[in-house]
């Protein structure tokens, strides 16, 4: 720590070559924070912390075909279960289809299951006296300035009502949120009554979409999703159930190899990168070399000398992350402060700082090594004398 | 104070102005710009002085290897990443676009959107069917197919995850409503059978869909007789018979679509009105090139927006790599360009020749990255989720425009990049320059 200023000063040393290497440094860092965010957004969509106790019971042949209702009793019945829920697609749109949010009729239990969904008792209460009560989370809210009281109105695109009607007007009574900031994206739904759907539409009616189990432990959560499947196995409505992390998991791995597009651009990045900083550093112990010289000279030793370049170059690849990753904290908050960008992120949290800086140490070890070599094995008289 | 605000404005418009320029190029004229650089540097005194400084310059290039390959390699990994992204919206937006024409028309129940979430009764589809704008065959017969699409989970080759394939009961008239499809192996499903063909892109993608193979859909055992190619995307497809995948499906005779083929583009607007003021239908009616462009459209915006976005600040960065790498060139000429300046040469051939030099290495990055892109990306298949909730299998489609728009970029970047260092030879003092060691 004592050669803090040296460091300080070889860097200083070209002003414009180190801001010029920063901003590199820090352009390609920004983008891996963005890009990690992203990353990270799809790789725990299927991990959230709630959730882990639930199982989702689907078709087997899609999760567009229904299943029959009468499968609730029997799913109930089975060992290991302790509260059974259902709920249906509805894929209404609001006014324009751009506006997409997921909504969805849910049976009156539903936010039983869902205790990170919060919603206030009275809220709660009317929802279940209002025929055609609707719940929205509070960043939908946010977005279309709803409020309680309010009559949305939505375009069915699946099931018209029984006079052939498209529209389907839904009282709001109630809002819901998440506490946890990784799991707002959940915000953006509306939940209305199973009885009321079901009544009102024109066909399909007695089935249900899917059905959500919560088991009793959540150990044998493997057990009791083969029972249920059990139940309806060689029928003509097979299931399948599986935990909702894997459920999620395997939906959103249907849009893209999110891993691979990122993997491919973040390795173009930093091979780039590599070779920029390497650049740099090699110009500036070339530079240096009857300085680094007249430090051997007066007492450095070989290994202080290869430590003050690779912390030299480890710095400056430390400081442009810093800044990147903090850039990218900014970006990433206020994009996610508008509710339904295109392109769905996660807070840029500490695992994604530390994995930034990480790398960044890394790739500052990793093109200071050869300059540092350099200036370790410089032979004081040819160095002094200009050889 | 006013000189460093004048500074200030002449950089800003240092780098809006190439920016600019070079999104609204055309190609012919940078091929005349090219031209004109040409004729200026053959025929005139000034532009002699610049080809001969230039040649310099590009001639000590191998003395500066490592920071020259910096720029070229910065400038290749923008305009790589970039040309990918893009090609891939490219892709899917081509492979949906050529499912559509302006002579054939779908028709799906009012307000569903898509085929999937549409139903349509018996009567419907024969209404549709006896309009009068629908083309008829040889025997008489309209050009019509209904056609019922629904989703099965098969497990991807990739992953071995479950994804959802597209099954679309097709009527007899579909292989005249589209004659590009071709079978490329084993044969048509038979009518009234559960057999099944399977499209070129579904059976590279999904597992267990090989010729003869047998596969499960609710209980019942339908047999893959053969393959097709429709160069669209349809190729995600797996077709069967529409009436044995309805009572597969329980879906009775309801279908989600009809296609008919018009007999011509022209008739499309009569055929609309016909069937809107048919009080007994309750539909809505697209061309088919309308109805695959509407599906194409989100995706290709949100590639678009990460394409640029990303390219962009990948381009920063190589902006000031580009900046380091000539700031430095100039630095280890100094005496040489100062010498120059002594012996009479002018401020602009100095300029010019620095900026010429960092074009050059960012069109040779340019280009590199263009073509890495284009032997790594061009046909490589990806599938996603498309409107009907299932995959839709394409490919990565690396046009010349992109490669023109990739090759653009690199241009603004060598010129930012190259514009201030130049500048800073040109405004050396001689003399302090004869005196750098």
């Amino acid at each position: 720590m004592k050669y803090l200023h040296l460091v300080f000063a070889a860097l200083m040393r070209r002003k414009t070559r180190t801001l010029f290497t920063l901003f590199s440094v820090l352009a390609a860092f920004l983008l891996f924070g963005l890009l990690d965010s992203v990353r990270t957004f799809f790789d725990q969509a299927g991990s959230g912390v709630a959730g882990v106790d639930r199982l989702i019971t689907i078709s087997k042949v899609s999760f567009t075909l229904s299943l029959p209702k009468s499968l609730l009793q029997r799913i109930q019945a089975t060992p290991g279960v302790a509260k059974v829920t259902y709920a249906n697609w509805f894929g209404g749109i609001y006014q324009d289809p751009k506006n997409f949010f997921a909504n969805q009729a849910v049976a009156d239990n539903f936010f039983d299951l869902y205790p990170e969904r919060l919603i206030p008792a009275a809220q709660l209460r009317a929802f279940h006296d209002t025929r055609t009560g609707a719940v929205v989370g509070e960043a939908l809210i946010q977005k279309f300035h709803w409020k309680i009281g309010d009559k949305i109105p939505l375009q069915a695109t699946i099931f018209p009502q029984k006079g052939g009607s498209n529209t389907w007007t839904f009282d709001l009574v109630g809002i819901y949120h998440l506490a946890d900031p990784k799991l707002k994206a959940q915000e953006n739904a509306l939940f209305f009554n199973w009885d009321y759907f079901d009544e009102a539409r024109a066909f399909g009616n007695g089935n249900v979409g899917w059905y959500v189990t919560k088991v009793a432990d959540r150990d044998r959560a493997n057990q009791v999703a083969q029972a249920i499947d059990a139940l309806s196995a060689n029928s003509d409505h097979e299931t399948k159930t599986q935990t909702e992390q894997a459920f999620t998991a395997a939906f959103v791995s249907q849009f893209a190899d999110i891993g691979l597009i990122v993997g491919a651009i973040m390795g173009a990045v930093f091979f780039t990168l590599v070779l920029l900083t390497g650049n740099t550093m090699a110009q500036a112990v070339r530079e240096r070399i009857p300085e680094l010289a007249v430090l051997k000279t007066i007492g450095f030793s070989n290994r202080s000398v290869l430590g003050l370049v690779l912390s030299e170059s480890a710095a400056l690849l430390v400081l442009g992350s810093l800044l990147g990753l903090a850039i990218a904290g900014i970006i990433v908050g206020g994009l996610r402060g508008t509710v339904g960008s295109a392109i769905p992120m996660h807070p840029i949290d500490g695992a994604i700082w530390l994995r930034g800086v990480l790398l960044a140490v890394l790739i500052g070890l990793l093109v200071g090594a050869l300059p540092a070599m350099r200036g370790m094995r410089l032979r004081i008289v040819d160095a002094l004398a200009g050889r | 104070m006013l000189r460093k605000i004048g500074l200030f404005l002449g950089a800003v418009a240092c780098i809006v102005v190439p920016i600019a320029v070079l999104t609204v190029l055309p190609w012919w004229l940078l091929a005349i710009f090219v031209v004109l650089l040409g004729c200026w540097m053959a025929f005139t005194r000034t532009g002699t002085q610049t080809w001969s400084v230039t040649q310099v310059g590009i001639a000590t290039i191998p003395q500066r290897l490592g920071s020259s390959a910096v720029v070229v390699v910065g400038i290749a990994g923008v305009v790589g990443v970039l040309v990918a992204l893009l090609a891939m919206g490219a892709g899917f937006a081509a492979t949906l676009r050529q499912t559509g024409a302006d002579d054939t028309a779908i028709v799906i129940r009012a307000g569903a959107q898509t085929e999937l979430n549409s139903v349509l009764d018996h009567n419907t589809a024969t209404l549709v069917a006896q309009a009068p704008q629908v083309l008829k065959n040889a025997q008489g017969d309209p050009i019509a197919s209904p056609e019922l699409v629904v989703v099965a989970s098969l497990p991807k080759k990739a992953n071995g995850l479950d994804a959802n394939v597209e099954i679309r009961g097709i009527g007899e008239r579909a292989w005249e409503l589209r004659p590009n499809v071709k079978i490329i192996a084993g044969r048509k499903f038979g009518l009234g059978l559960r057999e099944l063909i399977v499209g070129k892109g579904a059976a590279a993608q999904f597992a267990g869909l090989d010729l003869g193979s047998s596969l499960k859909l609710n209980g019942e055992q339908w047999t893959v007789v053969g393959e097709f190619d429709s160069g669209d995307a349809n190729n995600s497809d797996l077709w069967g018979d529409t009436a044995v995948v309805g009572s597969a499906y329980r879906r009775g005779s309801s279908t989600t679509s009809v296609t008919v083929r018009l007999t011509d583009a022209a008739a499309f607007d009569a055929f609309k009105a016909g069937l809107a003021s048919d009080r007994r239908l309750q539909v809505d009616v697209f061309t088919t090139r309308n109805y695959y462009n509407t599906q194409a459209e989100g995706l290709t915006r949100t590639i678009r927006v990460l394409g640029t976005t990303v390219g962009i600040i990948m381009a920063i960065g190589a902006v000031f790599g580009a900046l380091n790498t000539m700031y430095a060139a100039v630095a280890t000429r100094t005496r040489e360009i100062a010498t120059l300046r002594a012996i009479g040469f002018r401020a602009v051939p100095v300029i010019v020749s620095v900026l010429l030099e960092t074009v050059l290495l960012a069109v040779l990055g340019g280009v590199l990255g263009a073509a890495i892109a284009w032997a790594l990306f061009d046909n490589y298949t990806a599938s996603t989720l498309g409107s009907n909730f299932s995959q839709v299998v394409f490919a990565f489609h690396v046009t010349p425009e992109l490669l023109w728009n990739g090759l653009k970029w690199a241009l603004a970047i060598g010129v930012i990049g190259g514009l201030f260092p130049a500048i800073r030879a040109a405004r050396m003092p001689v003399t302090a320059g004869l005196r750098e060691m």
